[in-house]
């Protein structure tokens, strides 16, 4: 009973994890400009990373393997935000302004968006 | 399921890698390769479970160490163009 507990508890950690870095890694793609990919960047990978390894140690049990498993979880909490802000403040720093990376341009009058263009 | 983590894991991955390629400016690529780097510390760990040699941790908290200094390093460099003593440039005596 406990077993199936632990199993279904941990299960749900991973899977989430997984969702949470793969829809980060799409919005990484996906969003405009630098300042807002930042955010599916950092946000995501902090607590998608996090979450699995939190599932993999439910899976574990007690002992050394947790132990490794809390350290790479710790360390990944407290650097990825500090890289992240880093990476901010130096794009800040060298003067790369927020707003879109591509200005759509203005269409001649009477032309619609074509097929795969946005 | 670990296979699906791994797979999840991997195609983010791939994504990471678009944007590595695709970024515009020097900080998105940058930012694609810190977050490659933490995807690549889930999957050494992802793929440690999957074939049961939990050895493969040491190995992932490794390139978590290696990550953030490898980010820090780079921007350090593309801001200072040396990654020695920052403040002793030419040209800054007084």
């Amino acid at each position: 009973m406990t077993a199936v507990l632990i199993d279904a508890v941990s299960w749900a950690f991973i899977a989430t994890g997984s969702a949470l870095v793969v829809t980060g890694a799409l919005g990484l793609v996906r969003m405009p400009d630098f300042y807002t990919r930042m955010h599916p960047a950092g946000v995501t990978d902090t607590l998608g990373a996090d979450l699995v390894l939190v599932g993999m140690m439910c899976q574990a049990g007690l002992s050394l393997v947790t132990v490794k498993l809390f350290l790479i979880g710790a360390f990944l909490f407290f650097t990825s935000p500090t890289s992240t802000h880093a990476i901010a403040n130096a794009a800040h720093v060298a003067g790369l302004k927020p707003g879109f990376a591509e200005v759509p341009k203005r269409r001649p009058r009477g032309t619609e968006p074509g097929e795969g263009e946005r | 399921m670990f296979t699906v983590t791994a797979a999840a894991v991997l195609a983010a991955m791939v994504l990471a890698l678009v944007r590595l390629y695709a970024g515009p400016t020097l900080y998105d690529r940058v930012l694609a390769a810190n977050s490659f780097g933490t995807k690549t510390v889930l999957l050494i760990a992802v793929i440690g479970f999957l074939t049961d040699r939990p050895d493969f941790l040491d190995i992932s908290l490794l390139y978590a160490l290696i990550n953030f200094i490898g980010t820090i390093a780079v921007l350090k460099f593309f801001r200072y163009r040396t990654l020695g003593d920052a403040v002793d440039q030419p040209g800054d005596h007084q």
